[in-house]
């Protein structure tokens, strides 16, 4: 029973993982690029970890909970780095299918 | 006195809880080990921290972070069928969402939260703060993206961190 569960959330983890990698080959600039990758970080990392968490768990010494940080800390930094690149992005006028938004004054 | 001695009251059990998890042991010598630790980090840190985090309601930031977690695997499966669909009928779009938050806490959570959300994504903040830009992967209505991020997200934030 465990082991299908296991193999649900790890498979359930790769197909997202797959998804979002196949959202930067497939979508055409760069700002809904930057979707892809964001996506793939919360639910395909998200469901891998608690794979592991679970695996290691009921299998290893004990009750296995790092997982929860690598979670949290990646909650925490892939949208910072997501943000960052769209700023960068907006900074250098990339080529944008979407109307880009107008300059706010003054230089940041 | 008491603050004195704990600046940061919710950064202590927090500090506590991220070494235990770290240590991956959760033994009565690493409890008491985490918590020494989690009382002297802030007490060395309070240069660069010095405002204490303070939160109103603690029920409305657990359904806000229920919310969140629903609203990521959802949008997650919506994105995906954008992807592998047509990515030319997309519409994506830039949307500016005013801001009725005035912490920088409650700012940043609200902008990495729309960046959590998949098919969303917080691209700069207005100097004065008052308007977050958004970008959208599919937008047909700008007006509600607006609405729905002010409803879900923002309102709650507000609660929980300001008022």
């Amino acid at each position: 029973m465990l082991d299908y569960l296991l193999s649900f959330l790890i498979l359930t983890g790769a197909v997202f993982t797959l998804i979002g990698s196949l959202g930067l080959a497939r979508l055409r600039d760069f700002y809904t690029r930057l979707h892809g990758p964001t996506k793939a970080t919360t639910l395909g990392v998200g469901s891998l970890l608690i794979a592991s968490a679970l695996y290691f768990s009921t299998r290893g010494a004990g009750l296995s909970l790092h997982e929860v940080l690598v979670t949290l800390f990646l909650f925490i930094t892939a949208p910072v780095s997501a943000h960052l690149l769209a700023k960068a992005a907006l900074h250098l006028r990339l080529k944008s299918l979407a109307k880009p938004p107008e300059e706010e004054g003054g230089e940041a | 006195m008491l603050r004195r001695l704990l600046p940061h009251p919710l950064l202590t059990p927090a500090l506590a809880l991220i070494w235990l998890l770290l240590v991956n042991r959760f033994t009565l010598g690493h409890i008491v080990l985490g918590l020494f630790l989690s009382w002297l980090i802030p007490l060395f840190t309070l240069r660069f921290w010095p405002e204490a985090v303070r939160i109103q309601r603690p029920l409305t930031l657990m359904r806000f972070i229920a919310v969140v977690l629903y609203d990521i695997v959802v949008a997650n499966l919506i994105v995906a069928r954008r992807i592998l669909g047509r990515p030319e009928a997309l519409r994506p779009a830039f949307v500016s969402v005013p801001l009725d938050l005035k912490s920088d806490l409650a700012i940043s959570l609200l902008a990495n939260t729309i960046c959590l959300t998949p098919g969303t994504l917080s691209a700069r903040l207005a100097q004065d703060r008052t308007h977050l830009l958004v970008h959208g992967l599919h937008v047909p209505d700008p007006a509600q993206l607006v609405a729905d991020i002010k409803q879900r997200y923002e309102a709650p934030l507000k609660e929980v961190f300001e008022c």
